[in-house]
């Protein structure tokens, strides 16, 4: 049942291409050594969905995504792609840091994954992508000369560079001040849409902004609440008054879950 | 006022100011306590031993600097390959970790003669001398630093398809350059103590031949001259690898502000 909520669409939600695949998880499950951290988990994402997953710090949301996209091994259960097919060659990553390598410049960092794989570099697209996201004028220098918003973009365009249907976020944007966050995720909404999206985050306002739909892990062994669905099309303004609401809510399901 | 100005010096001008400050205490010492020349010679007679003696201890300057020189690429390759190959093979790691160890317990002195033994007098008993001694800090400085690559970039990595091979070229082993780098600054400031001790213990040349010659002779300022040449040859070492590691670690921030 859970799951056929998410797969209906938010209302406004854009229009979902054929070609991008969701996320189909099936049975999850996750111990480490004696302690369970989730099981039975069962959900889907709907291909060009941006979802985003919440919950308390330690409740196994990194763990979750990391299995997501191949980084780890879950103790049994699947994941898949909504079309069948596996999903850890289809996922970019974008993690907690902004992990751009300090002894590459903004460009070589965006054309990263191009190097990796011993590809030819796409020079135009990159270009396109650090005009979008505001560094066209800062591509020879060095992360460490930028500030924390620039660098956030930065791992946004290596995100994108790699044309992938599939995008994972760990909690990208925490180290953010919040007018700065506000403005990262602005660019993210913009620049993902159309994209299958999984967002962690562990800010009510962040995941109310962004999502599509909304799901709270919580509990040990943690299980998935319902999802819930904020009207209107993200990004949502901050002082949209549903976001508001959605987010006071969200806030007080937290403080309730805690207690 | 003469902290303005001590402050206004650069490097080299430091350099000075302490060389001149050392040749004057010593200078001092020897006139005031009147020492004679085999105890303590005067400046002017070493300056005097190291003209008279510059073939002959150009010579054999040439001698200790080669045994530095390829002390440092045996010492260099062999600890690089060490620390390569117990991050890949934990298994090794466990049975080579404690031979290194004791390999370091016993010092470099008790070693000597017997590598004159097995190596005879020439120049490969003091490489294996000088090698023994920079191999060890490189290998456990470079060993940690390939151990302590930051995980989120690995990550990154992996999901961007890199082989094992990519992840090694572009991630680890630069992430573990700076790590290395203090090794490689142990090993130049050790390798001159090898090749010396090697010397000193069975030899037909080299600075530490020079100066066990002379002192036997009683010819001192012969010795302080090799004594001079072989400290202006380290500190030109440290100098390069200074220099050299500046260049290659241009983005880490310590590198270039440590003067």
């Amino acid at each position: 049942m859970n799951a056929h909520q998410i797969i209906c669409p938010a209302s406004g939600a854009p229009p979902v291409e054929k070609a991008i695949p969701g996320i189909r998880v099936e049975n999850l499950k996750l111990r480490f050594g004696e302690q369970t951290i989730f099981e039975n988990l069962n959900f889907e994402i709907k291909g060009g969905e941006f979802v985003v997953l919440l919950g308390s710090s330690g409740v196994g949301k990194s763990s979750l995504l990391k299995i997501i996209g191949g980084l780890a091994k879950a103790t049994a259960g699947t994941v898949t792609g909504t079309d069948g097919l596996p999903v850890a060659d289809r996922i970019a990553y974008m993690g907690q840091q902004d992990l751009l390598f300090p002894w590459l410049n903004v460009f070589e960092n965006v054309t990263l994954g191009a190097r990796l794989r011993r590809e030819k570099i796409d020079r135009n697209w990159a270009g396109h992508l650090l005009e979008r996201v505001g560094l066209a004028d800062r591509h020879k220098v060095l992360p460490s000369q930028l500030s924390g918003g620039m660098r956030q973009r930065a791992a946004i365009a290596r995100t994108l560079y790699e044309r992938r249907p599939i995008v994972l976020m760990d909690e990208p944007f925490s180290a953010l001040d919040a007018i700065t966050r506000a403005m990262v995720q602005d660019l993210a909404a913009e620049m993902l849409e159309g994209r299958t999206v999984l967002l962690i985050t562990h800010d009510p306002m962040e995941a109310c902004r962004l999502g599509h739909h909304l799901i709270v892990l919580s509990g040990h062994p943690a299980r998935l609440g319902t999802p819930i669905t904020v009207a209107g099309k993200p990004p949502r303004s901050p002082d949209d008054p549903e976001l508001q609401k959605s987010q006071g809510e969200l806030l007080r399901l937290f403080v309730e879950n805690a207690r | 006022m003469s902290g303005a100005l001590f402050s206004r010096l650069g490097a080299g001008g430091r350099g000075l100011v302490i060389f001149f400050g050392l040749v004057s205490i010593w200078w001092a010492a020897a006139v005031v306590f009147r020492l004679p020349p085999y105890m303590l010679p005067t400046p002017p007679l070493v300056a005097e031993a190291l003209w008279n003696g510059r073939g002959y201890l150009f010579e054999h300057t040439l001698i200790t600097a080669s045994e530095i020189a390829l002390g440092l690429f045996f010492g260099l390759s062999c600890g690089a390959l060490l620390a390569l190959t117990m991050v890949y093979s934990p298994m090794l790691q466990r049975w080579l970790m404690p031979v290194l160890v004791i390999s370091q317990a016993i010092p470099i002195f008790a070693l000597a003669p017997l590598l004159v033994l097995w190596f005879g007098f020439g120049l490969s008993s003091k490489v294996v001398a000088a090698s023994l001694v920079i191999f060890f800090p490189v290998a456990a400085s470079f060993y940690d630093g390939l151990r302590r690559t930051e995980t989120g970039w690995m990550e990154l990595a992996r999901t961007m398809g890199a082989s094992p091979y990519a992840q090694l070229r572009h991630v680890r082993l630069i992430a573990a350059l700076p790590a290395f780098g203090s090794g490689l600054r142990v090993a130049a400031a050790v390798a001159p103590i090898g090749a010396v001790i090697g010397e000193w213990v069975g030899s037909a040349g080299g600075l530490g031949y020079v100066m066990l010659n002379a002192n036997a002779r009683m010819q001192t300022a012969v010795c302080f001259a090799a004594l001079f040449v072989l400290s202006l040859m380290a500190v030109g070492l440290w100098q390069l690898v200074d220099v050299l590691l500046k260049r290659i670690l241009y983005w880490v921030p310590d590198a270039n502000r440590a003067d």
